[in-house]
């Protein structure tokens, strides 16, 4: 489409300065630690020393960190996304008193940052003996969230009414209506609230620094978190370790967007979620 | 009452029932308990507006209002320049390359936060990262990014620049609604390139350039992940960086669940909100006036 090659070597850079620190973090995982710096701008490892993965695994639960986060990101992203839904149908198809103001509360509490909420929220699930346990990390989402109620009713005010009134005609209750209708017509937005839900949760650092002390409930995040401050400074660093933990808490995400990479690009621009 | 009005109040019930739990009741707790003393052992005492007296002499809150905000007024501008620019590149390559460099633009954002942090310490290392190694081939001395007080913020930056994916995104979209006859009816008028970026390009996708500045500006007052991943926790890492990296929800998280120092930091959290609130007000106001709404636009 455009001749200058001026424009092609600013693409091809800006390709690079995004590529190439996931080339450095793979390749360095895969070097002995005296190396881990050394030849920065070398592709592949010399020497190669995959040992780390190895080590890793024995020094830190990897596996179980690993469980727990797909655990509690399908738990995150399940709830929300059907909770949500079920708020959006209720938005979308029925006309009540009240509705404006309460979802006027919807967009207002958009724009809400999490941080004016931390402490009365710690304190409730401190209240209910839940500190501690995973469920302060996924439990809150089962009374929906502002952005994917937002999305999901936009999209559900697209479906003509008649669908809905010809299935009520045939006898159809309101929750079939939601089941049986609203939620397989609304799939594309349900796919966009589950992998943004599911990314969100496994990005997660700070609920479970908060609410996570026992090791062995960590999620990836946090485990790695653990792993910096144990092995990156200090005595006796084991670099190594640190890059090859970076690799497994990083890479099955990637995967997830490589599978769902159209949903991750239309939630971004008709949303503007982060 | 009808049925069917009895049906729509069950739908949104959940939304009701969390809004009371988890928005409304805490904001309104927090606001309470910011004016009381409370460490989770023994109950709140009421403290007056003692909390937000000691904020205001609080030395460890001015250096992470300087930090959160110093970031804030590099990090938007940058970004959205930045993203602006890889936007107009997708915008010009089109077709399915564009879909192609866009994947390599947004993959770092599929990045959790903490292996960003992680990533950036190794990039950013004074001695021997990458980042020095390659400014070193042009025979410059990097700085100690990781550890220099008056470094670490600048590299902060520059990690935070690595991540412009959504941005980008959000741009693209806008770029390719900008009818294309607009700037073809530009051109026979004899427009040059910087002409019909400025008198159409701009305007055209205003609306989403004030949005990204908004969601940005507040992402960035909230800093959190990935300062705390590189710089807290870690008794070595904390004193090496003194307090250049303390940003103001760092600083909001330690009190809360380091020094259980509820009360203080509920005032801490309600001043925040209060800046995001005002900050995002006045954006509004000025925005309003900069923003070109398409008729119908504004729906």
């Amino acid at each position: 489409m455009t001749r200058r090659p001026f424009f092609w070597l600013m693409l091809a850079a800006a390709s690079v300065i995004f590529l190439y620190p996931f080339v450095w973090l793979v390749v360095a995982s895969l070097k002995p630690r005296s190396y881990t710096f050394s030849d920065p701008f070398v592709p592949w490892p010399d020497p190669f020393a995959p040992e780390s993965y190895a080590a890793v695994w024995e020094a830190a639960p990897m596996l179980a960190w690993l469980v727990n986060t797909v655990l509690v990101g399908l738990a995150a992203a399940v709830t929300v996304t059907l909770s949500s839904a079920f708020v959006a149908f209720g938005f979308a198809y029925f006309r009540f008193p009240g509705r404006n103001v309460i979802f006027a509360s919807v967009l207002g509490t958009m724009m809400l940052p999490a941080a004016v909420t931390l402490v009365p929220t710690y304190l409730i699930w401190h209240a209910a003996g839940l500190t501690g346990t995973q469920v302060p990390l996924w439990a809150g989402n089962l009374f929906g969230s502002a952005f994917y109620i937002f999305l999901l009713r936009q999209f559900l005010l697209g479906v003509p009414r008649y669908v809905f009134e010809a299935a009520r005609v045939d006898g159809a209750s309101y929750l079939d209506l939601f089941w049986r209708i609203a939620l397989p017509l609304a799939k594309p937005a349900l796919i966009i609230a589950f992998v943004f839900e599911l990314k969100a949760s496994w990005f997660d650092l700070m609920k479970p620094l908060i609410y996570l002390q026992d090791p062995a409930l960590f999620t990836l995040p946090r485990g790695l978190k653990a792993i910096v401050d144990q092995f990156y400074q200090g005595g006796d660093p084991k670099w190594e370790l640190v890059l090859a933990a970076s690799v497994i808490t990083t890479l099955p995400l990637i995967v997830v967007f490589f599978a769902g990479q159209r949903y991750f690009v239309q939630g971004v621009a008709t949303t503007g979620h982060r | 009452m009808r049925s069917e009005t009895r049906w729509a109040y069950v739908f949104v019930l959940p939304w009701l029932i969390g809004l009371a739990l988890f928005q409304l009741g805490p904001m309104l707790a927090s606001l309470g308990l910011s004016f009381t003393e409370y460490d989770l052992i023994s109950s709140p005492e009421f403290a007056g507006t003692a909390n937000y007296a000691r904020m205001a002499q609080d030395p460890k809150v001015a250096v992470a209002i300087g930090n959160t905000v110093l970031y804030t007024a590099l990090h938007v501008p940058l970004a959205i320049v930045l993203a602006l620019g890889l936007a107009l590149m997708l915008n010009r390559v089109g077709g399915r390359g564009a879909g192609v460099f866009r994947t390599i633009f947004y993959l770092p954002s599929m990045t959790p936060y903490v292996a960003v942090g992680v990533l950036f310490l190794f990039l950013l290392n004074g001695q021997a990262g990458m980042v020095n190694q390659f400014l070193g081939l042009f025979g410059i001395d990097g700085p100690q990014w990781t550890t220099d007080p008056d470094w670490i913020l600048p590299g902060i930056v520059l990690m935070s620049l690595w991540n412009l994916g959504s941005t980008t995104i959000i741009l693209f979209a806008a770029l390719r609604n900008v009818p294309a006859e607009l700037a073809e009816a530009a051109m026979i008028d004899g427009a040059g390139t910087w002409a019909r970026f400025r008198r159409i390009t701009l305007p055209m996708i205003s609306p989403a350039l004030f949005f990204v500045v908004i969601i940005n500006t507040i992402a960035s007052l909230q800093m959190f992940d990935q300062v705390y991943a590189m710089f807290f926790g870690n008794q070595a890492t904390q004193q090496a960086s003194g307090d250049s990296a303390l940003f103001y929800v760092v600083y909001l998280f330690q009190q809360a669940f380091q020094f259980l120092h509820m009360g203080y930091a509920s005032a801490l959290a309600w001043v925040l909100f209060l800046v995001i609130a005002l900050i995002t007000l006045v954006q509004w106001k000025v925005g309003g006036r900069l923003v070109h709404y398409e008729a119908g636009d504004r729906a």
